[in-house]
């Protein structure tokens, strides 16, 4: 197949477009944030550093953010964990019902968040008799995040093969010397994408957590769904929301570098 | 290849003495001066072997650990609601009865109410997801086949960037982008037109956005798979851009599509927070499970209307099980 020229060129305003239209009302954000006027009206009637100086200085932003790097850290390591010896069974084995746990991996993050959100409340409630707290909300992160990291390793395993194994069991390595030194090394890559993708899953999750947090417990979207509403807390939450995609480059840039290595190596 | 060398690990364990290179010093009776020594059979050496001469003990370690977790709080926690849906709530101690009735389901099915929510609902997540996969061809294979590959990272980040941005932000941004003095009025009233204000074609707008970069990424995922030889042998064959992208592309990047599907469907199914910022007043299934877990302290109705998008998800994940989506996701 050979494009012409003009369809190239088609594709490319078409494919501009469309990031066009996904960043305007990021921009649109942007621009609140340093707005006079707090109902977000456009154009902006005025230019403003005032609401920067509030979140910076807000005691519950902070501590939002601070609960929801604490359960996202956990969630992903977790999600690690389960996610790694998950996608072992699964690509080097061949056993009855591997479909099934297969389905199950893929399960909660394919149903929608409120009916697993309602599933665990129940669950923790209920059955368990368990109040809910902050580490309710964590098993629940960690639970939808086990396929972000079993989909990364997966196809790493896939692609990598047993034959660098079982050439280090053949000169004598035991289970765990092949581990470290062999299999580990070539996942590395793959569980830090996995890893990044599970903490950004569970960093920006509402539906779940609304359900699963104790009363105490105030991540950062039940801080910005609880603000969002209010007049003059509004464009706080534009700053926020500003200040997380800037610092969002770093993981971004970070999983670009380490695919690009990749790429390159092979 | 000699025997040896492709000879399983788990063939040759602790009992196969080391290879020993240098036949004069065995021939010596000596120990060999070159030769590998022989492992220490430590407890830890002992349970590699038997670990490497039993895959299916091997199989169990793996396994345990997340089926234990996914077992018992995904597994219980989703037939634990499945059950509760044919329970009922006490009107007047607002307990649970334990009490098997069909009575939420029947309801459910029948009333006009939730017939009507169904539908609208599914109409909406149909319509995000065809919204989505329109946009994401496009850029997906500019992506994927036709930038440089510099231009392809950077188009990378930025398809993905606004996936860190939260959901509940990017909803908000649209809540102050189609507001009666928001950015689109602003440009749209020159020329006649208005903002659609909130409502469902605000949710459609909404959500189709939220979901963009979950439909791209896959999708061009799947087209970067798609060998650059295969497209060029077709062009060989006299093949147009059109038969080619039909009869070469689209049949390899379906699965990839598919998965997609998955992602913007589903999450548009059970979405009622986007509908409370943008959707003015109109409900969607999301909105009628919360309300009743909530406001109405109804857990078993509320299991009873959140079988309906399980159902719908099944059905759907059954029906592209075959095409290999599942792998893609």
């Amino acid at each position: 197949m050979r494009l012409s020229r003009l369809s190239r060129t088609t594709l490319a305003v078409v494919a501009g477009l469309i990031l066009v239209i996904v960043y305007v009302p990021l921009g649109v954000v942007l621009v609140n944030s340093f707005s006079t006027s707090t109902s977000l009206s456009w154009p902006p009637p005025g230019f403003t550093f005032e609401w920067w100086q509030r979140a910076f200085q807000s005691a519950g932003a902070m501590e939002a953010v601070g609960t929801s790097v604490f359960v996202a850290i956990i969630a992903t390591a977790i999600a690690l964990v389960l996610g790694t010896l998950i996608s072992f069974a699964l690509q080097r084995f061949d056993f009855f019902g591997r479909h099934t746990v297969n389905l199950l991996v893929i399960l909660p993050i394919a149903l929608p968040g409120i009916i697993t959100g309602i599933a665990l409340n129940n669950f923790f409630r209920t059955i368990m008799g368990v109040p809910l707290s902050i580490w309710t909300v964590i098993i629940a992160h960690a639970t939808f995040c086990i396929v972000t990291v079993f989909n990364n390793v997966i196809a790493r395993l896939r692609r990598t093969g047993t034959k660098l194994e079982e050439a280090s069991a053949d000169l004598g390595a035991g289970v765990w010397t092949t581990f470290r030194l062999v299999t580990f090394p070539q996942l590395r890559s793959a569980l830090l994408a996995g890893g990044l993708l599970a903490f950004a899953l569970s960093f920006d999750e509402i539906i779940v957590t609304t359900f699963t947090a104790g009363s105490g417990v105030t991540t950062l979207p039940i801080f910005i769904l609880n603000n969002m509403f209010r007049p003059n807390q509004a464009p706080i939450v534009s700053v926020i929301a500003v200040v997380l995609v800037l610092v969002s480059i770093i993981p971004i840039w970070l999983a670009q570098r380490l695919s690009g290595d990749e790429q390159q190596r092979r | 290849m000699t025997m040896n060398a492709t000879a399983p690990a788990s063939a040759r364990g602790e009992a196969s003495g080391p290879p020993d290179p240098d036949p004069a010093g065995s021939a010596t009776g000596g120990a060999p001066k070159r030769g590998i020594p022989r492992p220490k059979s430590t407890p830890a050496r002992r349970g590699s072997v038997f670990l490497s001469a039993h895959p299916r003990v091997r199989l169990g370690f793996l396994l345990a650990a997340p089926l234990f977790w996914l077992g018992l709080v995904y597994v219980v926690a989703l037939a634990a609601l499945l059950v509760t849906a044919f329970w009922s709530v006490n009107s007047f101690t607002g307990e649970i009865t334990t009490e098997w009735t069909l009575d939420n389901v029947i309801t459910v099915l029948t009333g006009s109410l939730y017939q009507t929510v169904t539908f609208r609902t599914i109409g909406v997540a149909l319509l995000v997801t065809i919204i989505d996969v329109a946009l994401a061809l496009p850029i997906a294979f500019y992506m994927a086949k036709v930038a440089s590959p510099r231009a392809r990272r950077i188009l990378v980040i930025a398809v993905l960037m606004p996936l860190w941005a939260s959901y509940l932000v990017k909803a908000y941004a649209w809540r102050s982008v189609l507001s009666q003095d928001g950015i689109l009025e602003w440009v749209l009233a020159p020329f006649g037109l208005h903002t659609p204000g909130y409502g469902l074609p605000a949710t459609v707008i909404t959500l189709s956005y939220l979901w963009l970069p979950y439909v791209i990424l896959p999708i061009f995922a799947g087209l970067e798979r798609v060998p650059d030889s295969l497209l060029e042998a077709s062009a060989d064959l006299g093949g147009k851009t059109w038969p080619t992208i039909r009869h070469v592309v689209f049949p390899m990047a379906l699965p990839a599509i598919i998965a997609g599907t998955i992602f913007s469907f589903s999450l548009s199914l059970g979405d009622y927070i986007t509908v409370n910022i943008v959707g003015g007043a109109s409900q969607m299934l999301g909105n009628l499970v919360y309300t009743n877990v909530g406001a109405a302290n109804n857990l078993p109705l509320a299991s009873a209307i959140a079988l309906i998008p399980i159902a719908i998800i099944f059905g759907y994940l059954a029906l592209v099980r075959r095409t290999g989506a599942l792998d893609n996701l």
